[in-house]
């Protein structure tokens, strides 16, 4: 930085008495415009951000019958009796459940994806393009027809198991398979968005860490591993982050996965209700209770918070060790 | 937190808050516009209300209207009424209400007009009685909503089907087959032995329901809640019965175990894969509409085992918000007319909860093509006025929700009775506190 310091030209603090006023100005301007640059987000944010945020914690601590005319207030009472409902533990694990076992395959099919699509194909950018296609798709009708294939009788799913000589699933009634299937709907839909992600961060790595590594003898999985894997680092948590805040606020997915009376239920012992389905039950049909419901959105809120800084404390702990030392200074 | 900036932090909160935002999607309304008044009427299932709009709006040229929700679930369109209440604008200016949910609202009477200042007291007498006092807050105050249809109850079958099992396929020979439930499942298990590829009936939560309120109107008068609002669902014998009459259905493996309103209740009408239903008056429209063309002729309709019964059944109401309330009290009293509930009758089936429209022969002689012609306003009208209603408490459509899935817990093997019964009353209790 000294350097740099010395090596300034002279001329700029030199400024004649005429540009006096205009240099209080452009003062003003390097200070302050930065932040009415910025400004716009931040007060989206506040409106659409920050203000329901607030108002739903505000609604969390009162008994709120959405269509009731008083809402007394009744503090910390909504946490502690959700705190005992088993049904919201219930629909935390369905949560985590779905979010592992689509996130971890997800993000790993996408890194091999990223990694065939870095190589010379032919009409390379159609390969890219095409990745992307699911996650253009409605959600909405993915999850419908998605539905129907893994219906119980009707579903081409069970048809083809039932040609190989299987027995039927029942995956909308049985807890694992129902998290299975929305697992597979979810994956459909992300992994190539993440792969394209990866894939520009793999771009970005500079052509000699891999020259050099083949000179020393690095095999090409050898170089996957210890050079663009630590590399992609930043990227891979950015990954994780998203997969994270998505994850598990799963709604759609599982939503329109079931049909019927009160498919917001997730099945009839809540086999794949995700805590954004618990909450909606709440606030909404059948119980229109919108303080319960409000409490599950906070409950929901710390979840991810706490689940996104584990991701960043474990990806942190696994880089760290065969990180090469050139690429960390990138 | 070198490796997360505040500013991405920032970031994720914006999304966060943008997907909790996405997930509360609501609905919007119309301002009023100059010109013509159009009037939004909201709806569930097949209200047959098509070509009375056309009437009324070729007699009152100033008005337009316009029906959301025709096909919609009721799962999917109560929330939605609600929301549009609780946020004071986006209702219709009509409102259909369904009798399950009709407690609730009349627990918040002041979102709808009080029909009763605006002249509705003479129409007394153009409703069956309890279906007024439905309508009534429980002062007697104030009058939510008029009446529109109530919901005798049937047994749709497949004739087809029935010939293919050796059993007799004209109605009034089915309805011998069965004067008791015991006897229904015992017809049952001679359908089911002659291997026809099909159920016997579709799935065991909507035949638990009409036998439930089939039992309850001829003894208690109430089903999960007492006329105090007290939650019965594990005292009322009415309840118990009703779930060992369909526990008894379960065993003899009568049910083609399709979740009701679920796609694959709707694929298995349309593949032809049970051969009965529970069949309020209501649900000749929907069957009509799941079966498609092709199964014209191929459905008829027998009298329900035991005795009578009423499911379902809607009032009208004006929500406050709305910006025309004049026109559109004009507008329901119009469609729960005896005119108006006849011509919804003829349209798609709902049976008319107007004494006037009852006896008319309009009602007595109409017959239903679709249904081989069945002579539906006998067979559903006759018991119609001395219909015995059924009571239902504030919580009604959750506890009601709550055992109907212990119902199909069973039905789908997860649970056996004895423990689906636990979870009922258990699951019912939480509900009811909620």
């Amino acid at each position: 930085m000294t350097v740099q310091l010395d090596a300034r030209p002279p001329v700029t603090p030199a400024s004649g008495s005429p540009r006096q006023s205009s240099g209080r100005l452009s003062r003003f301007d390097t200070r302050f415009s930065p932040y009415l640059y910025i400004a716009p987000f931040f007060l989206i944010f506040g409106i659409f951000g920050a203000y329901p945020l607030a108002y739903t914690f505000w609604v969390s601590l009162h008994d709120w019958d959405l269509l009731g005319a008083d809402h007394p207030f009744i503090g910390a009472e909504n946490y502690t009796r959700l705190l005992a409902d088993t049904d919201f533990w219930h629909a935390l694990v369905n949560t985590l459940g779905i979010f592992v076992i689509s996130t971890v395959p997800q993000l790993l099919a996408a890194l091999w994806l990223a990694n065939l699509l870095n190589r010379g194909l032919r009409a390379r950018t159609g390969w890219r393009m095409a990745v992307l296609v699911p996650n253009v798709t409605s959600t909405a009708a993915v999850a419908i027809v998605f539905g129907v294939l893994f219906g119980r009788e009707f579903g081409m799913i069970n048809w083809l198991l039932d040609l190989v000589g299987m027995d039927p699933i029942g995956w909308k009634s049985n807890r694992f398979a129902s998290w299975v299937a929305i697992s597979a709907m979810v994956d459909w839909r992300w992994t190539g968005y993440n792969a394209l992600i990866l894939l520009a961060a793999m771009q970005a790595i500079p052509r000699d860490l891999y020259e050099a590594a083949a000179i020393d003898g690095a095999s090409r999985a050898r170089q996957f591993w210890s050079v663009t894997v630590p590399l992609l680092k930043p990227t891979i948590i950015f990954c994780t982050i998203i997969a994270t805040i998505g994850g598990l606020q799963l709604f759609t997915e599982p939503r329109m996965f079931h049909s019927g009376t009160n498919p917001i239920r997730g099945g009839p012992l809540r086999e794949s209700q995700t805590l954004t389905m618990y909450m909606f039950e709440n606030a909404f049909a059948p119980h229109y209770n919108f303080g319960y419901g409000s409490a599950v959105a906070w409950l929901l809120f710390a979840l991810i918070a706490i689940v996104a800084a584990v991701n960043v404390l474990i990806l942190r702990r696994l880089g760290g060790g065969n990180r090469p030392q050139k690429g960390a200074a990138r | 937190m070198a490796v997360f900036p505040r500013r991405r932090l920032a970031a994720v909160a914006l999304a966060a808050a943008t997907a909790l935002l996405v997930t509360a999607g609501c609905g919007g309304g119309d301002e009023p516009g100059d010109g013509p008044v159009t009037l939004t009427v909201d709806v569930f299932g097949q209200f047959g209300y098509e070509q009375l709009y056309q009437e009324y709006m070729t007699a009152n040229p100033g008005v337009k209207i316009v029906e959301r929700g025709t096909g919609t679930n009721l799962d999917e369109y109560s929330p939605k009424l609600t929301q549009w209440l609780a946020a004071g604008r986006g209702a219709g200016d009509v409102v259909a209400i369904e009798e399950g949910l009709l407690v609730e609202y009349k627990a918040n009477p002041a979102n709808f007009v009080n029909l009763l200042d605006h002249g509705a007291a003479d129409l007394k007498g153009n409703f069956l009685e309890w279906k007024w006092n439905a309508g009534l807050t429980a002062d007697g105050k104030q009058l939510i909503g008029l009446g529109t249809d109530v919901g005798g109850i049937a047994i749709c079958y497949r004739k087809d089907l029935f010939q293919k099992a050796g059993l007799p396929t004209e109605r009034d020979a089915v309805s011998k087959l069965w004067p008791t439930w015991p006897d229904y499942i015992a017809t049952g298990e001679r359908f089911t032995a002659a291997k026809t590829g099909a159920s016997f009936l579709d799935g065991a939560t909507n035949t638990f329901n009409t036998i439930l309120l089939q039992t309850a109107g001829n003894t208690t008068g109430y089903s999960y809640y007492d006329t105090s609002e007290k939650l019965v669902v594990d005292s009322n014998p009415a309840v118990r019965q009703a779930y060992d009459t369909t526990m008894d259905i379960i065993d003899s493996g009568l049910s083609g175990k399709y979740g009701s309103w679920s796609e694959e209740w709707v694929s298995a009408f349309k593949q032809s894969k049970f051969a009965t239903i529970a069949c309020p008056a209501w649900m000749t429209g929907v069957i009509e509409a799941n079966a498609g063309a092709d199964a014209q002729g191929k459905w008829d309709i027998a009298r329900v085992p035991g005795n009578g019964g009423n499911w379902g059944g809607s009032h009208l109401a004006v929500p406050k918000q709305s910006k025309h309330q004049a026109e559109a009290i004009k507008l329901a009293k119009f469609l729960t007319s005896a005119k108006g509930q006849i011509g919804a009758f003829k349209a798609k089936g709902p049976l008319p909860s107007s004494p006037q429209a009852l006896d008319d022969p309009a009602i007595t002689g109409a017959t239903n093509a679709y249904f081989s012609g069945a002579p539906v306003g006998a067979i559903f009208g006759t018991g119609a006025k001395s219909l015995k209603p059924v009571y239902m408490g504030p919580k009604n459509q959750a506890v009601r929700t709550e055992v109907e899935n212990a119902v199909r817990t069973v039905e789908l093997g997860q649970r056996n009775p004895a423990q689906g019964w636990t979870d009922a009353v258990t699951n019912a209790k939480k509900a009811a506190a909620k």
